[in-house]
C-alpha cells in the first residue's frame, strides 16, 4: 500500500469515524467517544489489512425503486444536486438508446413515455456508484494525497486534507466524483466505509429490496460477491479506462457505459 | 446530434455542473502571457534580436506583472484556499498538479532575480541621489550596495544572460505543464491528446507577444511618444511564424482525430457541431483564426510601414488575444460539457457576480495591468520615458 503511509491515514480514519459518532453526539463528549471510536478505526484498519472488499450489481435483479439513493442520501447527508449514487434507466430501440437517470432521492424515475414503452427492445436499470478502482485515476492526479487506496479495496478522500482542486472530478471516468457544496471538498461514494468497520454492510446493499446490490470480501469463498466473481460472468464499466473497477456487473448491456 | 446514439441528451447527475470554470479558464490564458513576453525579452538577451533591445526590459516587466496574478485565479477557484500551501507542503508527486507550486514559485524567482539585476544600476543610482526616507527604501533594495562598477556591470551582464536562458525552459514548463494537466485526461476525450502541452505552449507565445505589442502601443500612444517601427515589424514576424505554427498544431489535434473516426470522434464531433460550434468553429477558427492570419501575412509579407503597420499590427493582436482567450474557453469548458456518460454535453451558463463569475475574471485579468501601472511610476520601463524628468529637461 505504497498510497497509504499508514501513520497520516490512521489518523484520517480516526477522524472519520470520531465524526460519523459525533454527529450525533453532544460536543463535550467527543473527546471520550473519539478515543473510543479511533481505538476501533485502528481496530478496523487492522482487519481490513489484507482482506479485498468488492461490490457487485445484478442488472437483472434491480427493478429501479431508488431505495438505495434514498437511504445513501440519508446516510451521507449528500447535499441535493449531488449524488455518491444513482440509477439509469436504458432503453434500447432500433433507432438509439435512450437514457434517463433516477438521482433525486425525493422525485425518483417518472413513467416512460408511451411511444418509447413501444418501440423498446429491451431495458435495463443500472445502479451507478464509485468502482474504488485499484489503478484510481482519482488517486494519481490528487496534488497532495488526499484520496488515497485504503487497506480493503476502499478508495477515500481525507477531508483534512482535500484542498477542493476538482482534479480528480475531471479525471474520474465514471463521473461519480463532485465538489461538495458545503464542505467545498471532493466528494464521493465511500461504500459506507464507517458503517463496514462497525461490520454492516453499505446503506444501498442493506436496503436493496431484491439484492440487486451484494457488497462483501474476495478473500472470503461464501461470500455472495467472491461466488459472483469466481462465475466470471461479470463485466467493470469502461474496461478500455484499465482502472480495474472493484465494482462488479451481471448482465451489463454492451450500450451501459 | 448527440453522441454515441443517444436518442436523449443523457448527462451523469454529477456532470451537470462545470466545475472548472472561468477561473480556469483564465488561469492558462495568464501563464501564457507570462511565457509569452518572457520569451521576448530573453530573445533580445539570449539571441541577440537587436530590433527588440528597446523593450527586452519593458517585456521583463510586463511578464512580471502578468506572473504575479498567475496563481490568483487557481487560489480563488480552490474549495479550500487556506490549504492552498499543501501543495508545497505535503505534494502527491504522483500528480502533475502537485510540482505546480515549485514550478511556479521558482520561475517567480528567475523572473525576479533578473528583474532586479536589469534594475539594479538604477536602484544604486537612486540611492545615491536620494535622502532622507527614500534612500532607506532604495538602498534597500540595492542591499547596501552604493556604487555600480564596470566590473559589477560585466558580472550582471551575464547572470542576466544565463537567467533569462534557463528562463526560457522555466517559462516553457509552467505553461507546458498546464498542457500536460489537461493533454492527460483520459476521461476526457476532448483533452486527452499528447499535442496538448505544445499546442498551449504556442498559443501561449503568441499571445504574450500580441498581448505585448497591445500594451507597447496603448503606453506609446498615451505618453506620446514615437513608436518603433522596425521592432514592431519584426514581432509582428515572430507572432505570424508562430501563429502559424501554434494553428497548424490546432487543426491537426482536430482533423486528426476526425479522420481517424474513432471513438473519441463520436464525441469530439457532436460537441464541434453542436454547443462548441458558435465560440469554436465561427469564434476562435474562422473569426479569430482565419482574419489575423490575413492581416499578419499582409503585414509582413508587404511593405506597410508606419501608421498602417501600427494599426494593423494592433487589429491583428486584439483578435490573436482574443483567439487564444476563445482557446483556453473551448478547451477548459468545452472538455467540461463531455458528460462521462458519453451520451450528452451538459450546458455551461456565465455568471456575472458569483465568486468564479465574469466580474471576478475581468478583475484579475485587470490586475496586471494595474501593477504595471504601479511600477511605471517607480521604475523607468522605457529608456525615454524616466519615472522623473531629468534635470536638463525639467
Amino acid at each position: 500500500m505504497s498510497d497509504c503511509p499508514s501513520e497520516g491515514r490512521r489518523g484520517f480514519l480516526k477522524g472519520v469515524l470520531a465524526s460519523t459518532a459525533t454527529a450525533a453526539a453532544v460536543t463535550t463528549l467527543k473527546p471520550v467517544l473519539g478515543t473510543a471510536l479511533a481505538d476501533q478505526a485502528e481496530t478496523a484498519e487492522a482487519t481490513f489489512e489484507g482482506r479485498e472488499f468488492a461490490f457487485v450489481v445484478d442488472i437483472d435483479k434491480c427493478i429501479g425503486c431508488g431505495k438505495c439513493v434514498q437511504a445513501c442520501t440519508l446516510e451521507n447527508q449528500v447535499p441535493k444536486g449531488s449524488n455518491r449514487t444513482w440509477v439509469e434507466r436504458y432503453v434500447g430501440t432500433e433507432e438509439g438508446v435512450y437514457v434517463d437517470a433516477l438521482a433525486d432521492a425525493d422525485t425518483g424515475l417518472g413513467p416512460l413515455d408511451d411511444a418509447l414503452r413501444d418501440q423498446a427492445k429491451w431495458a435495463a436499470f443500472v445502479p451507478k456508484l464509485c468502482n474504488h478502482c485499484e489503478n484510481a485515476p482519482c488517486v494519481q492526479v490528487c496534488p497532495v494525497g488526499a484520496t488515497f487506496n485504503a487497506p480493503g479495496g476502499f478508495v477515500l478522500v481525507d477531508p483534512e486534507h482535500c484542498i477542493g482542486c476538482g482534479y480528480c472530478v475531471q479525471a474520474c471516468p465514471y463521473g461519480v466524483r463532485f465538489l461538495n457544496p458545503e464542505t467545498h471538498m471532493a466528494d464521493k461514494c465511500t461504500w459506507c466505509y464507517h458503517r463496514v468497520a462497525k461490520g454492516l454492510d453499505p446503506a444501498c446493499v442493506t436496503v436493496c429490496p431484491t439484492q440487486a446490490r451484494l457488497f462483501g470480501d474476495l478473500k472470503q469463498e461464501d461470500s455472495p460477491v467472491a461466488k459472483a466473481f469466481v462465475a466470471d460472468q461479470w463485466r467493470e464499466l469502461k474496461p478500455e479506462m484499465h482502472t480495474h473497477c472493484r465494482v462488479y456487473y451481471l448482465g451489463l448491456h454492451r450500450e451501459v457505459v | 446530434m448527440y453522441p454515441n446514439q443517444s436518442l436523449v441528451n443523457f448527462v451523469f447527475p454529477n456532470n451537470l455542473h462545470i466545475e472548472w470554470s472561468l477561473m480556469i479558464v483564465i488561469y492558462p490564458y495568464i501563464t501564457g502571457l507570462v511565457a509569452g513576453a518572457f520569451a521576448v525579452s530573453a530573445l533580445y538577451h539570449v539571441f541577440h534580436v537587436k530590433e527588440f533591445e528597446g523593450i527586452a526590459r519593458f517585456a521583463l516587466v510586463a511578464s512580471f506583472c502578468f506572473g504575479l496574478f498567475a496563481g490568483l485565479p487557481l487560489l480563488v477557484h480552490l474549495g479550500q484556499p487556506l490549504r492552498a500551501f499543501n501543495i508545497f507542503f505535503t505534494p502527491h508527486l504522483t500528480s502533475a498538479m502537485s510540482i505546480f507550486g515549485y514550478v511556479y514559485s521558482s520561475y517567480m524567482i528567475v523572473l525576479m532575480i533578473e528583474l532586479w539585476l536589469v534594475y539594479r544600476e538604477y536602484f544604486i543610482q537612486q540611492a545615491q541621489e536620494s535622502t532622507g526616507w527614500p534612500r532607506v527604501i532604495w538602498k534597500t533594495l540595492s542591499l547596501g550596495v552604493m556604487e555600480y562598477t564596470p566590473q559589477a556591470a560585466a558580472v550582471d551582464h551575464r547572470v542576466t544572460t544565463f537567467l533569462a536562458a534557463i528562463g526560457i525552459p522555466w517559462a516553457f514548463t509552467l505553461h507546458g505543464y498546464v498542457g500536460f494537466i489537461f493533454g492527460t485526461v483520459k476521461a476526457n476525450a476532448w483533452w486527452a491528446t499528447p499535442l496538448q502541452p505544445i499546442i498551449f505552449l504556442m498559443s501561449a507565445l503568441v499571445s504574450g507577444i500580441a498581448m505585448l505589442l497591445l500594451l507597447y502601443s496603448f503606453v506609446r500612444w498615451r505618453t506620446h511618444r514615437p513608436y518603433d517601427f522596425p521592432m514592431i515589424k519584426r514581432l509582428m514576424t515572430y507572432l505570424w511564424s508562430l501563429f502559424i505554427i501554434d494553428l497548424v498544431l490546432e487543426m491537426l489535434e482536430v482533423f486528426y482525430v476526425m479522420y481517424e473516426h474513432g471513438q473519441h470522434w463520436a464525441v469530439i464531433g457532436p460537441l464541434l457541431s453542436g454547443p462548441l460550434h458558435g465560440s469554436y468553429v465561427v469564434g476562435q477558427l474562422m473569426i479569430l483564426s482565419g482574419i489575423p492570419l490575413l492581416i499578419l501575412s499582409y503585414v509582413v509579407l508587404s511593405k506597410s510601414w508606419g501608421r498602417p503597420l501600427l494599426y494593423l499590427s494592433n487589429l491583428a493582436s486584439l483578435l490573436v488575444v482574443l483567439q487564444v482567450l476563445f482557446m483556453r474557453y473551448n478547451v477548459v469548458i468545452g472538455g467540461q460539457m463531455i458528460s462521462k456518460s458519453e451520451r450528452g454535453f451538459a450546458p455551461f451558463h456565465f455568471e456575472i457576480l458569483a465568486k468564479e463569475g465574469v466580474l471576478s475574471a475581468l478583475l484579475i485579468l485587470a490586475g496586471p495591468f494595474v501593477a504595471y501601472y504601479v511600477l511605471s511610476k517607480i521604475i523607468p520601463i522605457f529608456d525615454d520615458l524616466p519615472v522623473k524628468p531629468k534635470a536638463s529637461e525639467s
